[in-house]
């Protein structure tokens, strides 16, 4: 790229790069003006492009310690009034976790790019997983919820990391990216539209005068307007369980009013925030749900059982968190059987059985990190149940 | 009976506004701290420091971990933060580098600061983010009950070393000035105005800068430890500590019956920081 259109957070036009580097310049693209992180395969490519783009654009880079550390400083990015980042993978996104539920319980928005391998422990730094998927959603302590998308290509990449600083900005919250080590080493080609062409939602800001601020006290939209540090707002800031001041209440009364209002905020908006794909699901009898670089395979077991007349159908899951437990209910009443595939022990699995409440067969195509699934092994499952 | 009861109703007189009142949540008081703690005097003596500094309020970001020192932050009427165990210091380097106006100080226990969180400290010290950190040590954990700390002194009893503490203790002063602090001070809560000066100066210092205040703290480690009450171990502190201005840091560790050395150590002058060397990258690449 030449230096003068390395200086535009939006670089318009045609790339041929891999996802790691989509998604660095959809955050950019998104405005994100810092990033702190901390070097781990399979993510590393997103913060040595961020490390070079960031100071183009008047941002900031910072290379912290630990992923710990990344973390704190995003958070804290964020009440300075910036849109932040980080990204890691496997064992840093463990050490994220309790940070996260800081990130849940201040109503701080930020993005989370997980570029998910091989686990547990230090697993397969280099191939494929999606065993993060649980993870994301209950990996910090207590009852919370938080916004997960699941890109499967590398434009996706791009897309969705504008989509998920939107959904940070909107709902208050932490979204977490929940890719792969595949989609993100993976090279496409990517379209770039321009900067008008690109939706941009920013955090709402307090319509009141300092003197009748409060931190935390919600609108109808059960969302509170956030001040930033430096604006006289004098915010009041607590991971503790906390009053519409921000302040700290340790009864049952307060956690049942903040909590509540924390969980509800993001799951009574789930059809708003729910992103899917439909891939020959209307006259499906067998349905395929799948997301990531797996529903690319997915895909083509699809077509390859159409061929032998099977109706088979897939819904690519674009939003994994919240789920979307109503539209597989839904579906679920048109289909004999639901094949979910996975490249982990049936983590998404258990959701889609919690979602159907016919009896109908519902089997795992999994498997536990390391290769992507070919099209022909999802298709022997799809097989499995036609034949019952 | 109180005073006020004695006196006459027309000769009660209101108390005049404390000209601190402004730096203060009243909202949020009383504060949770023990009786015979030091914490309030600390406190008292930031919030001076503070209006002294004649730095804008509103520029102001207290961040702090958890702990009892952690609760300082909430009684503090600026932008503040109760972040997580440990944390407060990269949250804070956060909140400078994303807005380089902000005047960041870290508000913090010594278990935070120097257990769970010591890897955050040396590394800030070391890169010379722009915060002032603020330690305040207990010689334990307060507000767990009582237990062994990276700072407790050797032979020392608590509830996790019912034999006596067989560990060294980290000296925190050396460990940052090791580090790269470029200002380094101790002092405990007795010596309440060299405290509020030394705050007052590593508040307007570029740089990262760090205070080391020692409160008494009679509940959780004093009464285990032969000061049995708040008193006791300000007078220990009265009878125990010497000044040594520009003393090096690392011939001042902090033992039990002992010398306990005070006094600013280590004042560096102009070593770059590094939000100026972060955001000189940025102006350099966009010229």
């Amino acid at each position: 790229m030449s230096n003068k259109a390395a200086q535009k957070e939006v670089l318009t036009g045609e790339h041929y790069i891999s996802g790691n580097e989509a998604i660095a310049e959809g955050c950019l693209a998104a405005g994100c003006q810092f990033f702190g992180g901390y070097p781990i395969t399979p993510s590393s490519e997103i913060a040595e492009r961020m490390s070079r783009r960031l100071p183009q654009v008047g941002g900031v880079f910072i290379q912290m310690e630990d992923e710990i550390a990344s973390i704190a400083a995003l958070l804290g990015a964020a009440w300075a009034g910036k849109k932040s980042m980080t990204a890691t993978s496997g064992p840093g996104i463990s050490l994220m976790m309790e940070n996260i539920g800081l990130g849940v319980m201040t109503e701080t928005p930020c993005v989370i790019i997980n570029v998910q391998r091989g686990g547990p422990s230090t697993g397969l730094p280099t191939l494929v997983g999606q065993g993060d998927v649980m993870q994301a959603r209950w990996g910090s302590h207590g009852d919370y919820e938080l916004i997960a998308l699941a890109p499967n290509s590398v434009q996706e990449c791009f897309d969705l990391s504008i989509e998920a600083f939107n959904l940070a900005e909107q709902y208050r919250t932490p979204v977490i990216m929940l890719t792969d080590e595949s989609i993100c080493h993976m090279f496409e080609r990517l379209e770039i539209p321009t900067k008008s062409k690109i939706k941009i939602i920013n955090r709402k800001k307090p319509k009141v005068a300092p003197k009748y601020y409060l931190s935390y006290k919600p609108d109808e939209d059960m969302i509170p307007p956030m001040a930033t540090a430096g604006e006289g707002y004098k915010v009041f800031v607590t991971g503790l369980t906390h009053d519409e001041k921000g302040y700290p209440v340790i009864t049952a009364e307060a956690q049942e009013k903040l909590v509540r209002r924390l969980i509800d905020k993001i799951l009574l908006n789930e059809e708003k925030i729910r992103k899917v794909e439909n891939h020959l699901v209307d006259d499906a009898k067998v349905l395929v749900i799948s997301y990531g670089i797996t529903a690319r395979s997915a895909k083509g077991a699809v077509n390859l059982a159409r061929k032998q007349k099977i109706k088979a159908g897939l819904l690519r899951l674009i939003t994994i968190w919240p789920f979307p437990t109503k539209l597989i209910e839904q579906l679920s009443k048109k289909v004999d059987a639901i094949v979910v595939a996975e490249i982990n022990n049936g983590q998404i699995l258990k959701e889609v059985k919690e979602a159907v409440k016919r009896d109908i067969p519902i089997v795992l195509s999994g498997k536990l990190g390391g290769s992507v699934h070919t099209p022909k092994e999802i298709l022997s499952k799809i097989e499995e149940v036609s034949k019952k | 009976m109180t005073i006020t009861e004695r006196k006459p109703h027309k000769d009660i007189i209101e108390a005049k506004k404390h000209p601190m009142d402004y730096l203060l949540r009243w909202d949020r008081l009383p504060h949770v701290w023990c009786s015979g703690c030091g914490l309030g005097s600390v406190l008292s003596c930031f919030v001076q420091a503070i209006a002294n500094s004649g730095i804008d309020p509103k520029k102001i970001a207290v961040v702090s971990g958890i702990g009892c020192t952690g609760r300082a932050s909430g009684y503090l009427n600026l932008d503040v933060f109760h972040t997580t165990h440990g944390r407060a210091i990269p949250f804070a380097i956060g909140l400078k580098l994303a807005n380089p106006e902000l005047k960041v100080i870290v508000f913090s226990g010594d278990g935070d600061l120097f257990a769970i969180g010591g890897n955050h400290i040396i590394h800030a010290a070391r890169r010379n983010a722009d915060i002032t950190v603020i330690c305040s040590n207990n010689f334990n954990y307060g507000m767990t009950g009582g237990q062994l700390a990276p700072t407790t002194p050797e032979s020392a009893w608590t509830t996790t070393s019912p034999y006596g503490n067989v560990e060294p203790s980290f000296n925190l002063c050396a460990l940052v000035a090791a580090a790269g602090a470029v200002y380094v001070s101790r002092w405990t809560s007795l010596d309440a105005r060299r405290l509020q000066e030394s705050m007052e100066e590593a508040i307007l210092k570029e740089g990262f800068t760090f205070i080391e205040v020692i409160p008494p703290c009679p509940t959780t480690f004093g009464r285990r430890n032969q000061f049995d009450d708040g008193l006791k171990m300000l007078e220990y502190f009265n009878t125990h500590s010497v000044i040594k201005h520009g003393m090096d840091p690392k011939d001042t560790t902090i033992r039990l019956g002992g010398e306990m050395i005070v006094g600013n150590f280590v004042n560096i002058p102009d070593r770059p920081t590094l939000d100026e060397r972060i955001h000189g990258i940025a102006k350099k690449t966009k010229k």
